[in-house]
């Protein structure tokens, strides 16, 4: 009995410990992020909302804040007609090129940014909350696969830093948890914008191991990993990191 | 951090520029001193506020602000010694100015000493300079 | 085209001075990169942004390279009378953008 409830208290603590890469950021960057007016990414969101409405995405969705609300915090999500999930990012971009016929996005574009980021910013202070049950089950196992397989020149996992060596430091930077909850979002390293995909690319390239291509079924499965292991941590979008 | 003012001091006044001094280093007391010319330069009323830790020397936010009323203040001066260019900006204030204070973002190339000079419409001239650590550098190569 | 975040109260209180913030998209290239084969990057920054109201000016800045990507600028002003807000900044190839605020003294 006793040991039971050590063995709670063990599990509650490691599941209350989930925080954000903005408790590791310095106050400074937090107060960047804090200020809509002096955080960088509301120039993409100014773009993303020209765009919606520019772009036709108004004529078939109408007020975005009302009917983009909460949706990126349902995403990666199924896809019935594919039978897999996608990204937002991906959603969009179906949107974009099926629904209205317009040629598809440059990835990392300011545009395809800025619409990311105005439909995320419509879910902000939102908990995470995707759906790993059903049809999304394997590709979530897929993805706590990825998240764990050693890889690189390094032969590091995502989960030997993000889960073993959370809150130490590498090379002068906090490695944090590693949680995707302020994507699309404003990177100091990067001076710019940049989505959930290129951050991970970034890691990759860390461990010196050939990053999964953006459109990939392993970026896909990461992304909907990561977004499940951070389920119930707040939305942010557009976040600053550094 | 003391000598180190003083020493901006004694080669903005023209006298002697130490041995040990980076490119950088006399630039920023030429500038100061074409800046300044034959006034006098004196610690105090402006204060530059910076991070002495930086995370990302990419984009460090910056707060220079002067102890004056609204409208003393004619301008506004920062250099970085150890970057590539020691200017980080020129700030002239016009009559519809209010209260003294400014903030941007700058980049620094490295770990430094960053000074700022207030010029007073009364003609004295006032500095601060910070210290500053950068974990990681500004990427300019 | 560039995009500009201009944050100014709608109503100030005369003689009061209020804040104005300010957020440019723009890369400010210092010319100290080099490309992925190597070459160098020509700089190219805004080099000067003048603050106007009415007919007067506010401010008037000289960046440099060391001026962040996306450049922020937070200041203090005054005003006598409702009137424009105006924001003008040129970069190295001599093009010039501006924006404009309505800002009303009651
Ligand atoms: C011709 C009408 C049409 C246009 C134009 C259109 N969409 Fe859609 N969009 C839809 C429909 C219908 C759905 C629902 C699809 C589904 O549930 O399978 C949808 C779904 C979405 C979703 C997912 C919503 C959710 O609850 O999961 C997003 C995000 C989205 N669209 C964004 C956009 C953006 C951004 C644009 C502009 C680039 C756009 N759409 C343009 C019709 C359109
Ligand atoms: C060698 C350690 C290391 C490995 C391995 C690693 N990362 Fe990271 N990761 C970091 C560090 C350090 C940061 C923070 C970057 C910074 O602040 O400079 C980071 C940041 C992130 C972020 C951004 C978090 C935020 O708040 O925005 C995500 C997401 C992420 N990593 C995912 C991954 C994934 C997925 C993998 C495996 C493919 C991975 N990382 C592998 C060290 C690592």
């Amino acid at each position: 009995m006793k040991r039971l409830l050590v063995l709670a208290l063990l599990l509650t603590a490691a599941a209350g410990d989930i925080h954000s890469g903005y408790d590791d950021a310095s106050p400074e960057t937090r107060a960047m992020q804090d200020d809509d007016s002096a955080n960088p990414g509301f120039l993409w969101v100014r773009e993303g909302e020209a765009q919606w409405s520019g772009k036709a995405c108004a004529a078939c969705h109408g007020d975005a804040r009302v009917s983009m609300r909460g949706v990126a915090a349902r995403y990666p999500a199924y896809d019935a007609a594919l039978n897999r999930p996608i990204t937002l990012d991906q959603r969009i971009a179906q949107c974009r090129t099926e629904r209205q016929h317009a040629e598809p996005f440059t990835p990392e574009s300011d545009a395809a940014l800025g619409l990311s980021a105005y439909i995320g910013l419509q879910s902000r202070g939102m908990p995470l909350q995707v759906s790993t049950d059903g049809p999304m089950r394997p590709f979530y196992e897929t993805g706590r696969t990825l998240f764990n397989t050693r890889m690189g020149q390094l032969n590091l996992s995502c989960a030997q830093c993000h889960d073993e060596r959370a809150g130490m430091k590498l090379a002068g930077a906090v490695i944090p948890q590693g949680h995707p909850n302020g994507y699309p979002e404003y990177r100091l390293e990067w001076q710019t914008m940049g989505s959930l995909t290129r951050r991970i690319r970034n890691c990759m390239v860390g461990v010196r191991a050939e990053p999964f291509p953006p459109d990939s079924a392993e970026m896909t499965a990461l992304a909907l990993f990561l977004a499940a292991r951070a389920a119930g941590l707040k939305i942010e979008t557009p976040a600053v990191r550094p | 951090m003391i000598a180190r003012r003083r020493f901006v001091l004694t080669a903005a006044a023209g006298t002697v520029l130490p041995v040990a001094a980076t490119a950088s280093h006399v630039q920023v007391a030429v500038l100061i001193r074409q800046l300044v010319g034959d006034a006098k330069l004196a610690e105090g009323r402006v204060k530059l506020d910076l991070p002495v830790l930086v995370e990302n020397g990419n984009t460090v936010g910056m707060t220079v602000s002067v102890d004056a009323p609204p409208g003393a203040v004619h301008s506004l001066h920062v250099y970085a010694e150890a970057n590539p260019l020691p200017e980080v900006c020129h700030i002239r204030f016009g009559p519809r100015a209010g209260v003294p204070r400014i903030q941007t973002r700058i980049r620094l190339a490295t770990s430094q000493t960053v000074t700022a000079i207030a010029q007073m419409h009364d003609g004295t001239f006032w500095q601060d300079s910070v210290e500053l650590l950068v974990t990681l550098a500004a990427c300019i190569d | 085209m560039v995009r500009v975040l201009l944050n100014v109260p709608r109503q100030v209180r005369r003689n009061e001075p209020f804040d104005v913030k300010l957020l440019i998209s723009h890369p400010m290239e210092s010319g100290q990169r080099r490309d992925a084969v190597g070459l160098a990057i020509p700089r190219d920054i805004i080099n000067l942004l003048v603050v106007t109201y009415g007919n007067e000016e506010v401010l008037r800045m000289d960046l440099f390279p060391a001026i962040a990507a996306n450049p922020f600028l937070a200041f203090s002003m005054t005003a006598v009378a409702s009137g424009t807000l105006s924001i003008t900044f040129t970069d190295d190839h001599g093009v010039t953008q501006s924006e404009t605020a309505t800002v009303e003294v009651v």
